[in-house]
């Protein structure tokens, strides 16, 4: 019943079915309810790792070394151990900056660069073109053989058969125009392909269903139980050889090495990033496919030794091709149905890795390749073309034609050098290189665009001329020669022993150079400066995850007016307007024309678009409209040099926020002393207007006395009266004192100048106070002065310290046994005089306290019990005028042993009195600030 | 996804494990010859710790929050 | 029998108009010139009325008001504050430490008799 029509019409039965899935759960999405937003759909899909490798080829691998299948898919189980850290920050990176493939990551990572998303997308493609040729070779060879049925022919090798009777050119073909059908039937913003996915999933299934009725039909239907397969194995020397691998260090180099080949490989596959990261609906679904994605890798390997052992154990010597053992076991056993199932499982297999490959390629090859290209392009005036979403379709279409007959090019040129595995291996090895600039780009703030550029452009050359030109030239497509001598003969060249490094296998000997040389170069190069703008903002996006989203990109702005054509020309217009709409209601506006232009709309734009052109092409896209704010001239001097621009804004920050903590504390400060200053000035007028009231006080009451009662006697009165004037007295002087302090302190004083003898200034102001110290029998002793003391001063005010001093000693000397000396004397530099008194002393808490306004140290010196006599206004005044003349005066005193006020006076004053002097003889006006 | 750091966490050292697992020299005490249960004792122990680590991250992932 | 006062006051010419004042209107007059003698005299001469000055040596009006109002054996002596600090806060004080009144100097004399005598009525 296997014939060619049957399988054939089996094939397009199941693509058909595929495609009703498809469409299904498109319709689904289109109508809100999603059919794949589920965890174990997810898993399911990232079951897409499997491709006719698994399904043919590890079957293939065991039988040529035993165990060695494995590492393969012990790689991925480890990198779903890190999901916590590595996948599940891809994806939300992905997510918040409409990544669409793993070009857009790396381009969008290192400063949106056209130029690293361009060399990505050649690596991709490039490298997985072997395994997408790998695909067609194992539908076209599992085709072939099943359709000799019942016989057991192995099929011609591929350069052999005529171009038009290959079957893997028609396989090429249909798989191209299903892909085209699946992948491009419209344009998504997000790039998501969810009827795919659905496929992708069901897919999944369907291989595994296969691969396991086969396993269970060899082990239980052939034999009886596994234990029987390995007990016959051990038995046949040639078979029992893959029961344990070399025991020896390469070997195990080997293994370790595949296990971190196959690690990297099923994150940075362009299928494996399409379907983990850009195909994922939510990073929820991914605590799910921690364990069920890896439980899937190990259901369909269990029974690859025992198939593989069975297979050798069955076809021994009999030429069969132990990569078809899972096709030919149960054909060799007439069960038709099982084969038929088993090729289907393997066209499942194959049309799922190449629909995903080939859509992810395509995607990367239009965003990152073609459309940056074109819209540089000016001949084309793509940029001002209207509608662009319909070229975009287009340019994805011819892309996955275009990969798919490269793929069948390479199928024909080197696909029968090698086994299916070794095929695979080598596109691993390929896309290895993307995990320095992915890994490093997640967790590393310090890589650059060319450090990327250099670390990538290495590890492909090293891969591509380690791994890749061998492979031609062992299909015979290049002259093998450079292989055995090295390149132009030089030894040291040899492609697969590299500087003379043998003992490893051609994969490790391959990864141990490119990667090294990668991450070398990207390391180096990147650390040859800092990061500039974009790419410091980028690296804060990726490394600090999607939140730390805070700086805008754009400067500038733009309107609805500009950026809705501008989308709607990529995304066609009813999805650009849906997509503002949304936007618009995001931001609680009504409709979308109310859209202010701000940088918030500019970067919803970038970030629509990118979904659809990828991250770079949509900046330059976006920046076409943007209208730019003006730049300042410090601002164009920074651009010159981006890099000391980002220092130079960090270094701004830091000062600014320095200066800003310490103005808060100036003013903090400044604030406090203003306020200490109204509590002062509060105080002083409470306390002048107490001063003032007090002689009010017993003016008021006499006089009224003595105007409501005419008749109080004359010695009455006359005492009244004399209060009243000597009240009135005191009343005056207090006015003109704080006139005086006031005039002062404000610096309006006038002062005079000139050449002033200190004894005589004594003399004169004991003179002048003779009737009180008598009246008080109080002594006054000058006999301490020395002769001839001159300062520069006013001789005016200079008196009145020596008044204030004095009749304020003469205030607390005690009656009949007072005294008080006074003492005069000087060295070249000052002169110094000294008025003591014998009375009760002030204690140290006062001395400072009695130079203020109206601290008489009544209220605090206890030994005084009388209120003291005077303003309170006199020594402050003295200490004002001895320091205007840069001398200083202060008290000494122990209580109970009298008091010593003591000033000393410049002999030639400071500049206070330089200059008025001056001004003086200019006849300006002395009038002075003394600050 | 990852509720926790503690699960990425634990997630992470199951990594650690099979790394060692999966590696020389462990590799090297099983690859020898002799039958465990009938099957070749490299064969047993890669399925069985591999089984037993994809159980492990299950319950990681699925177990009760904490 | 005539009311008994005490003057509480450290300005000697104050005090000589406030003892004039008081002896005309026939009160009993006792004179005090700084906190701590108002204190001692106000248990000996057990006035009816004090007028008492706020600034004042060694004890405050303040204070010696807020002695005289925690003594029950003072508890009937009525108190007028008199000041040269019209603040506002040092009227509010006064009254809730106890004071009956509060004077501002310089004074009315008419206003003080009458004030004077409507807390003795």
């Amino acid at each position: 019943m296997l014939q060619g029509w049957v399988i054939v019409l089996a094939s397009f039965l199941y693509l058909g079915f595929l495609f009703a899935i498809a469409w299904y759960a498109d319709h689904r999405a289109d109508t809100g309810r999603s059919l794949i937003s589920n965890p174990v759909v997810y898993a399911l899909s990232l079951g897409v790792y499997c491709t006719t490798w698994t399904f043919y080829g590890s079957v293939g691998r065991a039988a040529a070394s035993g165990i060695g299948f494995l590492p393969i898919y012990l790689g991925p189980t480890l990198l779903f151990a890190l999901a916590g850290f590595i996948l599940h920050k891809m994806i939300r990176v992905a997510k918040a900056n409409r990544i669409t493939s793993i070009a857009d990551f790396v381009a969008s990572r290192y400063g949106k660069s056209q130029l690293l998303g361009g060399l990505v997308t050649v690596i991709a493609v490039v490298g997985v073109i072997p395994y997408i040729a790998l695909q067609l070779k194992a539908v076209s060879n599992s085709f072939a053989i099943l359709s000799s049925y019942p016989e057991i022919i192995m099929p011609a090798t591929a350069g052999a058969v005529p171009l038009f009777q290959d079957s893997a050119l028609y396989v090429a073909m249909i798989l191209a125009a299903f892909t085209i059908l699946f992948g491009t039937r419209h344009l998504d913003a997000t790039e998501r392909h969810e009827g795919m996915v659905a496929a992708i999933a069901v897919e999944s299934i369907v291989k595994l269903a296969a691969f396991l009725a086969v396993g269970i039909f060899v082990v239980w239907g052939i034999h009886e139980g596994v234990g029987d397969i390995f007990a016959q194995a051990a038995a046949v020397p040639e078979v029992a050889r893959r029961l344990a691998t070399a025991d020896s260090p390469a070997a195990y180099g080997t293994w370790g090495t595949l296990i971190f080949l196959s690690l990297f490989a099923s994150l940075l596959l362009p299928r494996q990033f399409q379907i983990a990261v850009v195909e994922n609906v939510d990073a929820k679904h991914l605590s799910r496919a921690v364990w069920m994605f890896p439980l899937y890798l190990f259901l369909i390997n269990l029974f690859v030794l025992p198939v593989a052992l069975a297979g050798m154990l069955h076809f021994q010597g009999a030429g069969v091709d132990a990569d078809t053992f899972v096709l030919t076991l149960p054909m060799a056993h007439q069960h038709e149905a099982l084969a038929l199932f088993v090729y289907i499982g393997g066209l499942s297999a194959a049309t799922g890795m190449v629909i995903v490959e080939t859509i992810a390629l395509s995607t990367m090859v239009c965003n990152d390749l073609v459309m940056p290209a074109l819209l540089r392009l000016p001949i084309l005036g793509l940029a001002a073309r209207e509608d662009l979403s319909g070229l975009l379709l287009e340019i994805r279409r011819w892309a996955i034609a275009v990969i798919l007959g490269l793929g069948y090019l390479y199928f024909r040129v080197a696909g029968e050098a090698y086994a299916l595995v070794s095929i695979g291996l080598i596109s691993f090895a390929a896309v290895a290189q993307f995990a320095p600039v992915v890994i490093g780009g997640l967790f590393w703030k310090g890589g650059t665009r060319d450090g990327a550029l250099a670390g990538l452009a290495v590890g492909f050359v090293l891969w591509a001329y380690t791994l890749l030109l061998p492979s031609f030239a062992k299909s015979g497509w290049l002259p093998d020669g450079f292989i055995a001598h090295g390149l132009f003969g030089i030894e040291l060249l040899r492609p697969q022993h590299l500087f003379g490094l043998t003992g490893l296998d051609e994969i490790t000997h391959c990864l141990v150079w490119s990667l090294l040389a990668n991450l070398g170069a990207y390391i180096g190069v990147s650390l040859q400066r800092t990061p500039n703008v974009r790419e410091a903002r980028q690296a804060t996006l990726f490394v600090g995850g999607a939140e730390a989203a805070g700086m805008s990109a754009w400067r500038g702005s733009a309107g609805v007016a500009d950026l809705l054509p501008l989308a709607s020309r990529f995304l066609g217009r009813e999805r650009a307007e849906d997509a503002f709409f949304r936007h618009a209601r995001e931001r609680g506006l009504h409709s979308m024309e109310e859209l202010p232009s701000d940088t918030r709309l500019v970067n919803f734009a970038e970030t629509l678009l990118a979904g659809a052109i990828g991250s770079a092409s949509s900046r330059a896209m976006v920046a076409s409209v943007v209208t730019e704010e003006p730049l300042g001239i410090d601002e164009v001097m920074n651009i010159l040099d981006e890099a000391s621009q980002v220092r130079a804004y960090t270094r701004e920050l830091e000062q600014k926020s320095l200066e800003l903590r310490i103005a808060t504390g100036e003013l903090r400060e400044a604030n406090a002393r203003l306020r200490e200053l109204d509590r002062m000035k509060d105080d002083f007028i409470s306390t002048v207007t107490h001063e003032l009231r007090t002689p009010l006080t017993s003016i008021r009451a006499f006089s009224e006395m003595l105007h409501e009662d005419p008749k109080i006697d004359l010695a009455q009165r006359t005492r009244f009266l004399a209060i009243i004037v000597s009240e009135t007295v005191r009343l005056s002087r207090l006015i003109n004192q704080i006139l005086d302090l006031a005039k002062l302190e404000s610096g309006r004083a006038e002062w005079t100048v000139a050449a002033v003898d200190v004894g005589e200034v004594i003399r004169e102001a004991a003179d002048s106070l003779t009737v009180l110290f008598a009246e008080k029998r109080v002594m006054l002793d000058l006999d301490q002065c020395a002769a001839g003391l001159s300062v520069m001063a006013d001789r005016d005010r200079l008196m009145q310290v020596m008044v204030n001093l004095l009749s304020n000693a003469l205030k607390f000397v005690p009656e009949d046994s007072g005294c008080v000396k006074v003492g005069a004397g000087g060295t070249t530099d000052e002169v110094r005089v000294s008025v003591t008194d014998n009375g009760p002393g002030i204690h140290a808490a006062d001395h400072e306290v009695i130079f203020d306004k109206f601290r008489q140290g009544s209220g605090t010196t206890d030994v005084l019990t009388d209120k003291p006599q005077g303003t309170g206004l006199g020594l402050p005044i003295s200490r004002q005028i001895v320091e205007y003349f840069n001398g200083r005066l202060w008290v000494e005193s122990t209580p109970g042993s009298g008091a010593t006020f003591v000033f000393t006076l410049p002999r030639q004053a400071g500049d206070n009195s330089q200059t008025a002097h001056e001004d003086a003889a200019a006849g300006q006006g002395p009038k002075h600030n003394d600050n | 996804m990852i509720r926790t750091r503690l699960v990425a966490q634990r997630l992470a050292f199951l990594f650690l494990v099979g790394c060692f697992f999966f590696n020389y020299p462990l590799l090297s005490v099983f690859n020898r010859g002799g039958d465990f249960f009938g099957l070749p004792p490299l064969y047993a122990w890669l399925m069985g710790s591999w089984l037993a680590l994809i159980v492990l991250m299950a319950q990681v992932v699925e177990g009760k929050k904490d | 029998m005539s009311h008994r006062i005490l003057i509480v006051d450290d300005e000697p010419n104050i005090v000589i108009s406030l003892e004039y004042l008081m002896k005309k209107e026939g009160f009993e007059i006792a004179v005090a010139t700084d906190g701590e003698a108002a204190l001692k005299l106000a248990a000996e001469f057990r006035p009816d009325l004090i007028l008492l000055d706020v600034m004042m040596p060694k004890k405050s009006g303040f204070e010696v008001c807020e002695s005289l109002r925690a003594d029950p054996a003072q508890a009937g002596v009525k108190i007028i504050m008199l000041t040269a600090k019209g603040r506002e806060t040092e009227v509010t004080k006064g009254l809730a430490l106890g004071a009956n009144t509060y004077i501002t100097k310089p004074f009315s004399t008419k206003d003080l008799i009458a004030q004077i005598k409507s807390l003795l009525a």
